[in-house]
């Protein structure tokens, strides 16, 4: 972690018709782990395939079927724990969570609540203003996904796919320390980089391999402090729970329209009932989901099938001793060692493809003019493309060749663009491609001096304007550059033709 | 602990177990036989003794991250009392 202090944002607060309101908000974020097998089936975990096809029959619920865990999803979750500061439990043990539900063959979905793996930790969130809050993570549990059921192929069937069934989970549960709804967003893009960065959870929102669950609730000001110096839930109002939200842009909006839902039930008199609810984003509201409500006795029990999964403190240490350098290290070693602005190592830092080809271009090269061409340059020809950093057709050693074209002085900074982008769309040595099409930039004065010259003579209205209005000097430097091809050192033109017309 | 006819029929319908009222009675009792007998386990005192888990010292076994299983969709759909374009097929549920 940092050590500086930090400046916490304020909470979002929203008007009610009688007083302001406070939003509360925790949230428990469901993240697919990269395995290739499932939790405790030898099943394939890949999207996509043919309904059914990924499925052992362990999967299916069948009789006389036992779970065997997945070692490396263990691990995934040790490594997740680690990367979020957080204590291992060196012994969890599984539940079984009962429910009915056609896409749930088992009749119970096998969860840690009593022993979860993964205990108290925290993650830094920082928002686009500067201010960073860190919140605190309560526990992260292993537990298997359900199925996938389409109810739009058939007007009176629903149609049950178990692919995804028993493929596993990381459940990270936070404290409520989440004031608002950027700051869920941002929750969760943090939480998505370090797993990204970890290589634990791909963070795919679009396929469902990150999913939120979000708790919110509101409250009047003052009172989220009173909770916070007590942990006393008496202080903060009556949670709701939205689940399943797959976009950033869903939990924000579920998150507003959730809290004044609730504002408006208070206000009116009314008091807000516990329950889970479901966001429509067509609609913008949320309803409750009742037949959730009804099956919420899971009657949870030791699974009696799974013993105890026991750790050595060794394997977590090894685990610990193989982290990568993760996003807030990396940020910082970027501001400090490259002198990046605060934004452009956040960007940077972003994913860790972008992180690895900007740190090879700068190896080479100025960090900060390596900063500025990947940010500036490359990620907006790539947004041209629609490419993705991976998908670049430009090397890091092909952008620092033309780094360092630019750093000699042998190509201008406008030339160094059109090299940009004929490496970029022809490929080629950049050094050799200045070379070959005689793209250095003119530094010898005499040749300059001679442009300006037949510049002046032939244009003697123009010099005589000039004189009277210094600011027209720049149409006769455009002319140089012109002439020159746009290989004139800019620097040197600009004295040499002020030297000329005597200005 | 004592078990109502409420809660024994509340717990068939967690369970998915079709109850007539009328039976509802006998099951409540018989719950609470069942319980009372395992009550007996609360006369002793287990503090500080580690759950037992099994009956000989064992590791939970584990596997590696291979994929060994699938692709027996027929098989997996074979027992459905309805299936199409290879799902399951349900009377619809819908929230």
């Amino acid at each position: 972690m940092l050590d500086l202090p930090l400046t916490t944002p304020k909470p979002k607060v929203i008007a009610g018709a009688k007083q302001d309101w406070e939003l509360v908000i925790g949230m428990e974020v469901h993240a697919q782990v990269a395995s290739n097998a499932k939790l405790f089936s030898g099943a394939s975990t890949k999207f996509g395939a043919e309904p059914n096809s990924n499925v052992a029959f362990v999967d299916a619920g069948m009789p006389g079927m036992l779970p065997v865990i997945n070692d490396f999803c263990v691990e995934q979750a040790v490594r997740t724990g680690l990367g979020l500061n957080a204590e291992i439990h060196l012994t969890s043990a599984f539940d079984r969570k009962n429910y009915f539900y056609p896409d749930l063959p088992q009749g119970y979905q096998i969860s840690q609540l009593y022993h979860p793996i993964v205990g108290e930790g925290e993650v830094l969130v920082e928002l686009g203003d500067g201010t960073a809050r860190i919140v605190r993570i309560e526990r992260i549990h292993l537990e298997q996904d359900a199925g996938k059921s389409i109810h739009d192929m058939d007007p009176a069937m629903s149609f049950v796919d178990l692919n995804r069934t028993g493929v596993a989970l990381m459940e990270i549960v936070s404290r409520p320390d989440i004031r608002g709804p950027e700051e869920a967003a941002a929750y969760v893009v943090k939480l998505r980089q370090i797993m990204q960065y970890l290589g634990t959870c791909d963070g795919n929102m679009q396929n469902g391999n990150l999913r939120a669950d979000v708790n919110v609730s509101v409250c009047s000001p003052g009172q989220y402090e009173k909770y916070q110096a007590t942990q006393d839930f008496a202080h903060l109002g009556t949670r709701c729970e939205i689940k399943n939200m797959n976009s950033m842009r869903f939990i924000q909006a579920a998150i507003e329209v959730e809290a004044r839902r609730q504002i408006a039930i208070i206000e009116g008199g009314g008091t807000v009932t516990q329950e889970t609810r479901l966001y429509d984003p067509d609609r913008n509201e949320t309803r409750s989901m009742r037949s959730k409500e009804e099956a919420h006795d899971y009657r949870y029990f030791p699974d009696p099938d799974l013993l105890p999964l026991v750790i050595e403190r060794a394997y977590v240490e090894g685990i610990a001793a193989n982290l990568p350098e993760l996003p807030d290290a990396k940020k910082a070693r970027f501001i400090n060692d490259f002198g990046l602005s605060d934004y452009d190592a956040s960007v940077l830092t972003a994913d860790t493809a972008s992180a690895a080809y900007f740190e090879a271009v700068a190896a080479t090269t100025d960090g900060k003019l390596a900063a500025n061409w990947v940010l500036n340059e490359l990620f907006g020809r790539l947004k041209k493309d629609e490419a993705d950093i991976t998908a670049s057709p430009m090397s890091p050693t092909q952008l620092a060749g033309i780094i360092a074209l630019i750093k000699s002085g042998d190509i201008s900074g406008k030339i160094a663009k059109d090299l940009f982008e004929i490496v970029y769309t022809e490929g080629g040595d950049p050094a050799q491609i200045v070379a070959a099409r005689g793209m250095k930039q003119v530094t010898d004065t005499g040749a300059i001096e001679a442009a300006v010259d037949a510049i002046i003579a032939a244009n003697p209205a123009q010099v005589e304007k000039a004189r009277q209005n210094p600011k027209l000097a720049g149409w006769f430097v455009g002319q140089v550059m012109k002439a020159t091809g746009g290989k004139a050192n800019p620097a040197a033109v600009n004295q040499i033709v002020a030297a000329k017309l005597a200005l | 602990m004592s078990i109502d006819i409420d809660t024994a029929a509340r717990v068939a319908k967690l369970a998915r177990i079709k109850v007539e009222p009328e039976a509802l009675p006998a099951l409540a009792a018989e719950f609470n036989a069942i319980l009372g007998f395992i009550e007996q386990l609360g006369e002793l005192d287990v503090d500080n003794v580690e759950p037992m888990t099994s009956v000989t010292p064992m590791a939970l076994p584990r596997r590696a991250d291979v994929v060994t299983d699938g692709n027996q969709q027929a098989k997996v759909l074979a027992n459905a009392p309805d299936a199409r374009e290879g799902f399951f097929a349900v009377p619809k549920v819908v929230e």
